[in-house]
């Protein structure tokens, strides 16, 4: 099981290096919204795994409110950038 | 606007009160006592405010034969989204990128927006294809590989196996 | 090693693996569409697919962490399609039109509705980089 997190944890890192970089080049602002997002659907991931890891499930709650909390983020972002809000 | 019935405001009402409890104690994860009055009525509260605003569906939605239409439309949208996720990992991993993207349109004949939804954001997971927007009854899709132009072609390659069984939940 | 550790276990790994997919995706692709294409389905099955495989390992524990992760995959699958949806939305809007292959015009079916000549906008702007 140890060695099946610890593969996890750097496919999640090269996949997380990777969204950074897209985030740093853009070239457009939608690239780095969409490298956000990315971003915090890999972090939600990887909440859940640092809670099994570690046995604790309050990682849970701290997953779930991270996923919304980005989602709404990237909402708002999108239409700002439609120039509807 | 048009006002609502008074059966219409009822079916809301409860199928709001049972989605939002199963969603309760779902966050809560207990049947404790406490929690659960608790969560009544602040469920109860939130579904009689938000009668006027959630416009999905009557208790037609409740009878069996649609339960049935909606198992088999989430299993068939799980093949899809694993069929669509390994073409994503083939086009990702080859070196000289396979794609020929390009948006194409088509008609569909959903009645309700909330079908309408549904279809987008299927159509968004499965092989190949984004949806961008959609007017009426027009949905604009983004193709990673246009295979064809023409709207009634494009239908049929993208929507048809999703809408026949939409067409049988929401009607 | 239990059975659910097994089954867990290969359930994460796969979802690692298309996790590390979706970041490639975003990267290779040329342009925004594309981009949206390979990180929205990749990372949506394989986040999904992770927190299974974890609710999976902890299900001979307690029941609550499958339903936790159920609430969180149900969320998932809602919510990112609809966020690249709008992230698409916008960049048309804002006039960054889509890679296509040669010059063919036809294959631009949102431009009619979309990308009018408005004689008072002078987008695309190839310098700004917003």
């Amino acid at each position: 099981m140890t060695y099946i997190f610890y593969i996890t944890i750097v496919l999640l890192s090269l996949g997380m290096i990777f969204s950074i970089i897209r985030f740093i080049k853009g070239p457009t602002a939608g690239d780095r919204t969409l490298a956000l997002d990315t971003m915090t659907t890999l972090m939600v991931a990887g909440l859940v795994l640092l809670s099994a890891v570690f046995n604790r499930f309050i990682y849970v709650d701290v997953a779930l409110i991270y996923g919304v909390l980005g989602f709404i983020g990237v909402i708002v972002i999108a239409r700002y950038l439609e120039g509807a809000l | 606007m048009k006002s609502l019935t008074f059966n219409e405001k009822l079916a809301r009402f409860f199928i709001n009160w049972l989605f939002l409890m199963i969603v309760w104690i779902a966050f809560t994860t207990s049947f404790n006592k406490q929690e659960v009055i608790a969560g009544v009525f602040v469920t109860m509260l939130i579904s009689f405010f938000s009668i006027p605003l959630f416009t999905c569906c009557t208790f037609k939605i409740l009878a069996p034969k649609r339960i049935f239409y909606m198992v088999y439309y989430l299993l068939i949208f799980i093949r899809e989204l694993i069929k669509s996720n390994l073409d994503v990992a083939r086009r990702v991993l080859t070196p000289s990128l396979p794609i020929n993207p390009g948006i194409v349109k088509f008609k569909s004949k959903l009645p309700t927006d909330y079908s309408k939804m549904v279809l987008a954001n299927s159509i968004t997971l499965t092989p190949g294809t984004l949806s961008i927007d959609i007017i009426d009854d027009t949905f604009y899709i983004h193709w990673i590989d246009v295979k064809t132009t023409d709207p009634e072609e494009a239908y049929t390659e993208i929507a048809e196996t999703f809408e026949k069984i939409l067409l049988k939940i929401f009607v | 090693m239990s059975i659910y550790e097994i089954i867990g276990g290969i359930l994460i790994l796969i979802g690692a693996v298309f996790l590390f997919l979706g970041g490639l995706g975003i990267y290779r692709m040329p342009d925004v569409y594309n981009r949206l294409q390979a990180g929205t389905k990749a990372t949506t099955l394989g986040a999904m697919s992770l927190i299974l495989g974890v609710g999976v390992v902890k299900m001979e524990d307690s029941w609550t962490w499958i339903v936790k992760m159920a609430i969180i995959i149900i969320f998932i699958a809602f919510s990112n399609p609809i966020s690249s949806h709008a992230l698409a939305r916008a960049m048309y809007h804002r006039k960054r039109y889509p890679y296509i292959k040669g010059d063919a015009k036809d294959m631009d079916a949102y431009r009619e509705v979309a990308g009018k000549d408005d004689p008072s906008d002078t987008s695309p702007d190839e310098g700004e980089n917003i």
